[in-house]
């Protein structure tokens, strides 16, 4: 073996112990590097009301109410649960029912989730309005909460 | 020519010499094409509206940002494996130009996130972990500057630049393994590209185009670099000769 191919075997195991446990140190922490904990992720976990926490999923389509003065109240949904949410306040630009939203805030004694802030959140996905627009029409667009986006008018892009 | 050619500085140099100039013009025909195409042509998102064009410096920068540890990387093998005379040098000059790729890449990123998601930063694991790549970028600068000899600074940079790869992986992969609120990846992906090509092309050519950049600068970095330590031996040589 010459000296290079010693030190070569040195560097990948000493790589290889290192991704080790780094690999184990994510895996414990799992938990707490998850930026958001989906409904059912809540039912589950029994969080006791009054603890900080993140809710996100999608904005359940017909559930948006808006109250005065900035108040909303929608549910978020996984598919299996809903959570009630409620917050005053300035929302993000892409939020609408249908589109997926976190919510920062607390579990109240009655179930219901005080948020004091909202973010939205986007999927992978970029095309022109024409071709979204073209996709609808000719039925390709899997997403049914955007599906129903297609038959109000057009939103407005600045 | 291979690359042990290249261990030879004055053969890099000469080498270099020829090809700055093509590639000067290069990136300046590339990066005037990947402007023009991502200001002009292509359209707006259909959800995003104008923002989308954030996305044009952004992604390059982050790919590279991550390309250029990648790079480093690898010189850090050569340093330590084969101890090639350049590997350290290219991997020094790379440093600046990748913390500075990052730094693009958070700044454009966060300027995006106040529009899109509603904040300027989150905690999530994708933000998080090129936040560490960046300081971890500016920790391997300040390494190479605290120890005066080139050779062991270059060796003990190259073990932090390997530990650092660790990173590369977690950045990738963050979006896949946990929840976050930055989306999943668009373009390499399972299933191909989901950008539509009309924004896709003004992406890729903005992608080419920051490369030839980096690839210009990162050459003309490593000159001045050969150049430096150059001096650095003759000045040693002539103190050694004055108090001889």
């Amino acid at each position: 073996m010459t000296r290079r191919q010693r030190r070569l075997l040195l560097l990948g195991a000493g790589l290889g112990v290192l991704g080790l446990a780094a690999a184990l140190v994510l895996s414990a922490l799992k938990d707490s590097i998850v930026f958001f904990n989906s409904p059912s992720d809540i039912v589950e976990k029994r969080v006791t009301p009054g603890t900080r926490i993140r809710l996100g999923g999608l904005v359940a389509p017909g559930s948006l109410e808006r109250g005065s003065e900035l108040a909303v109240r929608f549910q978020v949904t996984d598919g299996n649960r809903a959570i009630s949410v409620a917050y005053r306040g300035i929302l993000p630009d892409l939020f609408r029912e249908g589109q997926g939203v976190i919510a920062e805030g607390a579990l109240d004694t009655a179930g219901v989730f005080k948020a004091d802030n909202v973010l939205a959140k986007h999927d992978e996905k970029y095309m022109p309005r024409e071709v979204a627009d073209a996709l609808k029409k000719q039925g390709y667009w899997k997403d049914d909460a955007q599906k129903r986006d297609a038959a109000r008018p057009p939103r407005q892009v600045p | 020519m291979p690359l042990i050619d290249l261990a030879n500085p004055s053969r890099f140099l000469a080498l270099v010499g020829k090809m700055l100039p093509w590639l000067v013009a290069a990136t300046l025909v590339a990066l005037a094409a990947g402007l023009w195409q991502a200001l002009f042509v292509a359209p707006d998102d259909y959800q995003q509206g104008a923002t989308v064009k954030i996305m044009f410096v952004h992604v390059p920068s982050a790919w590279l940002a991550m390309a250029i540890w990648a790079l480093m990387s690898i010189a850090a093998l050569g340093t330590l494996a084969w101890r090639h005379p350049l590997a350290d040098v290219a991997a020094k000059a790379a440093a600046p130009l990748g913390a500075g790729f990052t730094f693009l890449c958070l700044l454009t990123g966060s300027l995006w996130g106040r529009p899109m998601w509603g904040t300027y930063w989150v905690w999530d694991a994708r933000l998080t972990s090129v936040l560490v790549m960046f300081l971890m970028y500016l920790g391997l600068i300040a390494l190479w500057r605290t120890v005066e000899d080139p050779s062991r600074a270059g060796r003990a940079a190259a073990i932090l630049t390997l530990v650092g790869a660790i990173n590369l992986p977690i950045i990738k992969f963050s979006v896949d393994w946990w929840n976050t609120l930055h989306q999943p990846a668009s373009v390499v992906r399972v299933g191909g590209p989901a950008i539509h090509p009309s924004i896709l092309v003004p992406l890729l050519t903005m992608a080419l185009a920051l490369t030839l950049l980096f690839a210009t600068l990162h050459l003309a970095a490593m000159r001045n670099e050969i150049l430096r330590r150059r001096v650095r031996t003759m000045q040693m040589l002539a103190a050694q000769g004055a108090s001889a």
